[in-house]
């Protein structure tokens, strides 16, 4: 700063910002731009960082597929069904084009559109992660509720220590004495696999396990912020005044201050939304479930680069849509999270 | 007193005192397999009990410590180390281009799955301890960098800043000298909560095999080899996972005790 001097204009208040609702739609729609731009860049370089890691790092991926003791006409084939003897621009170009009409390559192993593959799984994992997200909503927000409600007392403490060691919990050892419990010993549900949909009750049952396993974890992180998020929400002046009207504590809660603290749960719930269906790997591993996360697990020891690719992007693809939209939605709910952009 | 503050730091503490003390002494040698003592149940002898191989269960868990640990804390060493200076120079430039690149390269790596993408580097670069290390640090780095960006941006606005800048500091010199140590509490506590994180995601990937490899001992691999026994002999697969929670929620109550310690305006909150 020598020679210039400091820059006090830094340190003036912020011109004062019209009312949030004379400026509404042209702010949201600012808002939504500056989004949907940012969306955009993020897929394109997710692509970028995607392709690099899995076509670009391990030198031919024909070879890396086939291993050393490929026949030289084996590499030949997959190389020209690769397109790896054209640059690496117009194979990045064309792998980009294809997976905007749907195209995502054959699969090397399993010898069938990776499309096809993708849909499979997708109505293992899709539905599991929905699964627990609920249970994990359903388990959380009484949770949350009721340890707000009675902050200090010794209840209170009890649970949120539960809520401490649900943290702390490895989901796939919480998986493995599920099954001890719940398949070996009372044989009510089963240890692993998935029949399919074609017997939705034997399907549901398939994935209750999984989805318990998945969810308590993440309920226990819930319940924790919706229940911080509560009492500082519950120390605002507007919650003085509802109660000086004559509203009781409970209705005080439920009318005003979960609206509020449901801003940082939404945000919560979309990334964990995101970790349930990616994260799920490690719980379908434990299961044997035929889910994504599987698909990309088996791909990559299989070295199925094609299928690890598009599987990771679609992965990646979802989750930035998610955050995309739980930004937007939150922006819609708290006007003063436009302007932060 | 704070009794879960000193419960977490003795459950910390204990987890450490194993990890160093397997380095110097092991009450039994994991490296030789017993057959004729396999699956023994906890007993004087083997206060944990015996695994599949023979070998002393509480002596696997105190050398697993010592990997789960290791890479837990280099991956937090990884993160804090290229994050915060990210996050100082993102508020230091706050609105700048710089502020607005750190920032999109933060949602860029929360947007990878994380599990997925740590077993894409250690399967792009094998299996081992050192890429189950590079896999989570990276995950750490944004949580690091938007932790300090936070705190120092509430650091900037004090006055003590103003007078700093007054007299001439620059922003790079007022980031290290003031703004730093003022956010130090909150790196402390992110940092053994990106700890206990860490050795979530390393217990993960070494159960799927992409961690340490043998004949290393790690928690991970041990549930992983349990897995199949947990019928036959249920202690084999209880003690590592009791060691995994134990650490894990020491290391929490740690960081929450000493939030609440440093800083009594941010008690009660989650971060």
């Amino acid at each position: 700063m020598k020679g210039r001097g400091p820059d006090f204009r830094r340190y003036a208040s912020p011109p004062l910002t019209p009312c949030a609702a004379q400026s509404n739609l042209p702010e949201m729609g600012r808002y939504f731009l500056k989004r949907i731009a940012t969306l955009f860049a993020s897929l394109a370089v997710a692509s970028l960082v995607i392709f690099a890691l899995i076509e670009v790092v391990p030198g031919d991926p024909a070879s890396f597929m086939l291993g050393i003791n490929a026949a030289p006409d084996t590499l030949a084939a997959l190389r020209e069904q690769m397109g790896l003897d054209d640059p690496v621009w117009l194979r990045y170009l064309r792998w980009v084009a294809g997976l905007m009409q749907g195209d995502f390559g054959q699969s090397f192993t399993y010898k069938v559109p990776v499309t096809e593959l993708l849909a499979a799984r997708l109505q293992v994992s899709l539905p599991l992660a929905l699964l627990a997200l609920a249970l994990a909503s359903a388990i959380a927000l009484p949770v949350g509720l009721w340890a707000a409600a009675r902050r200090g007392r010794p209840s209170e403490v009890a649970l949120m220590g539960v809520a401490q060691l649900g943290i702390a919990l490895p989901n796939f050892w919480f998986a493995m004495l599920l099954v001890l419990v719940f398949a070996v010993k009372w044989r009510l549900l089963p240890a692993g696999g998935f029949a399919g949909w074609s017997d939705p009750l034997a399907a549901l049952k398939s994935l209750a396990l999984p989805a318990v396993a998945l969810a308590l974890p993440q309920a226990a992180i819930l319940a924790r912020v919706l229940r911080s998020a509560l009492i500082e929400t519950l120390g605002r002046d507007y919650i003085r005044t509802a109660r000086a009207k004559g509203l009781s504590r409970a209705q005080a809660l439920s009318r005003h201050a979960l609206r509020n603290a449901l801003i940082p749960v939404l945000t919560i719930l979309g990334m964990q939304f995101s970790f349930l269906l990616a994260g799920a790997i490690i719980i379908e591993n434990v299961f044997y479930l035929p889910g994504l996360g599987r698909l990309i697990f088996q791909a990559i020891t299989q070295r199925d680069l094609i299928v690890v690719e598009s599987a990771v992007m679609v992965l990646v693809c979802a989750v930035i849509l998610v955050t995309f939209v739980t930004d937007l939605t939150y922006a819609a709910i708290d006007p003063r999270l436009r302007r932060r952009g | 007193m704070r009794p879960l503050l000193i419960l977490g730091a003795v459950l910390s503490a204990l987890a450490l005192l194993a990890a160093a003390l397997s380095l110097v002494w092991l009450p039994y040698d994991i490296t030789q397999h017993a057959i004729a003592q396999r699956l023994q149940p906890p007993s004087p002898a083997h206060w944990a009990g015996t695994d599949l191989y023979g070998r002393d269960i509480l002596s696997m868990l105190m050398a697993g410590a010592q990997v789960s640990l290791a890479v837990a804390l280099v991956a937090v060493g990884i993160g804090a180390g290229l994050g915060v200076p990210l996050g100082l120079a993102a508020a230091a430039h706050r609105g700048s281009w710089i502020d607005e690149l750190i920032g999109r390269g933060n949602d860029l790596i929360f947007a990878f799955p994380s599990l997925v993408t740590a077993i894409l580097i250690t399967a792009s670069f094998g299996p081992s301890a050192t890429n189950a290390i590079i896999a989570i640090g990276i995950f750490n780095i944004p949580v690091f960098a938007r932790v300090a960006r936070a705190g120092a941006l509430s650091i900037w606005t004090l006055d003590f800043i103003r007078a700093a800048r007054v007299a001439g500091k620059g922003r790079a010199r007022i980031s290290v000298e003031h703004i730093l140590p003022n956010i130090a509490s909150l790196l402390i506590v992110q940092g053994t909560i990106q700890f206990s994180l860490g050795i979530l995601a390393e217990a993960g990937l070494s159960y799927v095999g992409l961690g340490a490899q043998p004949p290393t001992a790690s928690w991970g691999r041990m549930l992983a080899e349990a897995q199949t026994l947990v019928v036959m002999a249920p202690h084999v697969a209880l003690a590592p996972g009791l060691a995994i929670v134990a650490t894990v929620l020491g290391l929490n109550l740690l960081g929450d005790g000493l939030r609440d310690a440093l800083d009594p305006r941010l008690r009660g909150r989650v971060t």
